[in-house]
């Protein structure tokens, strides 16, 4: 069969949404973009510990501690289920985070952005955790089903995340004048990085649109935004807290939020390498991979010696 | 030619990016390389299928176990785990699918509902 008719076979499944599996046949543009983007999310997962792992041992109370380090736990998780996805693309594991590694490839920027104090906390859970899940709900219909599949695992997960960092707001929020200011803070530093984390204007493509043909994505990225801005002003009133923007008003009309203009400078910036905590990020992932590096032998020497005895009499059976 | 100018979230492409790829970082040593590959099966309650769940790379069964309990039962999703080595699932051929399962296509009659019975007729 032509490439032409395997594409053709492959788009009209994609426009039936019936799933694309591993051993499907696929485009290999489509299996580029996907090795790309499901990495960068597994990437993001990963490299979004670090900012609140800054605070688990600093958390206001125990309660707070457990939550916290719960949390975290379930980006692990996150980051777990993704790279998966990623192999069944037939990429090795190694060589996706060795890609991270070298700065090849790159995670979302939102986690260049240093956790000043404890309202942080609050603030990822509320803004940053918010504007994945509205694009991870999106991806839970993607057209691949690892990624698909991965998606519907991790959104079951994530509303507890973004509850969690709201509370911790509200709680501020009712707290003392200092507790206040501090949860203002908070959110005017990660409202705009927030904003960004949605991408460049729709309008900065001309060309025809491959990852909405393939159903990789299915809303763009002004109109996620607007979604998230639509849903946190109203909810900042519930706080009673205000988002840094002169120009945030509600318009009848169009019946959405209208917004300032993003930083696009600082977007591209932070991008590029010179956020706040690029470097320490990276460092601190790099870290762990060669300071882990006897723990990996280590494991691979037990297992050799496990094997190297005879199996126990019970054997499989007992596992079923 | 490039289809994929537009970008979205978490898809920052790789022309974009400049500046901080490390390209004298040495290669990951060999020790580092994948442990196996295992694919993972859990039973979330009594009197269920044990339905597969995911992937996950492990040096050996027990540890595969170990981090199935970590990755997929945080919140009480299982109450038994099966690990299988991914390279022993062999696995039907996609392409076959058409000839493969075309047989049971043309026999509705191993359907009840293919018999057509009077509405007299109850508890059938």
């Amino acid at each position: 069969m032509s490439v032409q008719q395997l594409e053709k076979i492959f788009q009209g499944k994609v426009d039936e949404e019936i799933k694309i599996e591993p051993k499907d046949w696929m485009p290999d543009k489509y299996r580029q973009t996907l090795i790309r983007q499901i990495s960068q999310h597994a990437h993001s997962e990963i490299v979004g510990m670090l900012p609140e792992g800054n605070w688990i041992t600093r958390a206001p109370s125990l309660k707070r501690k457990a939550i916290l380090l719960a949390k975290v736990q379930d980006e692990a998780g996150h980051g777990l289920y993704l790279y998966s996805a990623t192999e069944t693309l037939g990429t090795t594991r190694e060589q996706t985070i060795d890609d991270l590694h070298r700065g090849k490839a790159k995670y979302s920027s939102i986690f260049n952005y240093p956790t000043l104090t404890w309202a942080d906390i609050g603030a990822i859970g509320w803004l940053v955790d918010g504007a994945a899940i509205l694009n991870q709900v999106m991806l839970t219909r993607a057209s691949y089903g690892p990624y698909a599949r991965a998606m519907v695992r991790i959104c079951k997960e994530e509303s507890f995340h973004q509850r969690q960092g709201f509370e911790i707001l509200l709680v501020l929020s009712k707290g003392t004048k200092e507790q206040k200011e501090m949860c203002q803070d908070a959110i005017n530093r990660w409202w705009w990085p927030s904003l960004m984390m949605f991408g460049p204007h729709d309008s900065e493509s001309t060309h025809s649109d491959q990852s909405m043909k393939w159903k990789i994505k299915r809303k763009s990225n002004d109109e996620l935004r607007q979604n998230f801005v639509d849903m946190i002003a109203e909810q900042a009133k519930v706080l009673g807290m205000t988002l840094p923007d002169q120009e945030l008003k509600w318009n009848d009309k169009t019946r959405h939020y209208e917004f300032g203009e993003i930083n696009w400078d600082e977007f591209w910036s932070v991008v590029k390498g010179n956020g706040p905590c690029n470097k320490q990020r990276l460092d601190a992932r790099r870290k762990a991979w060669e300071e882990g590096e006897w723990v990996r032998e280590a494991a691979t020497a037990y297992a050799d010696k496990r094997k190297a005895k005879p199996p126990s009499a019970k054997g499989a059976l007992v596992a079923a | 030619m490039n289809l994929l100018k537009k970008y979205y979230y978490g898809d920052i492409p790789e022309d974009k990016t400049g500046g901080s790829e490390l390209k004298d970082l040495p290669k990951s040593s060999p020790s580092g390389a994948d442990w196996p590959l295992w694919e993972i099966f859990i039973r979330s309650k009594q009197g269920l299928d044990h339905k597969h769940v995911g992937s996950l790379h492990a040096a050996d069964a027990q540890m595969a176990i170990e981090n199935a309990r970590d990755v997929y039962t945080r919140r009480m999703e299982g109450i038994s785990i099966w690990v299988v080595e991914s390279k022993h699932i062999h696995a039907s051929n996609p392409d076959d699918a058409e000839n493969f399962y075309e047989p049971a296509e043309d026999k509705v009659y191993r359907h009840p509902t293919f018999y057509d019975l009077p509405d007299e007729v109850k508890h059938m």
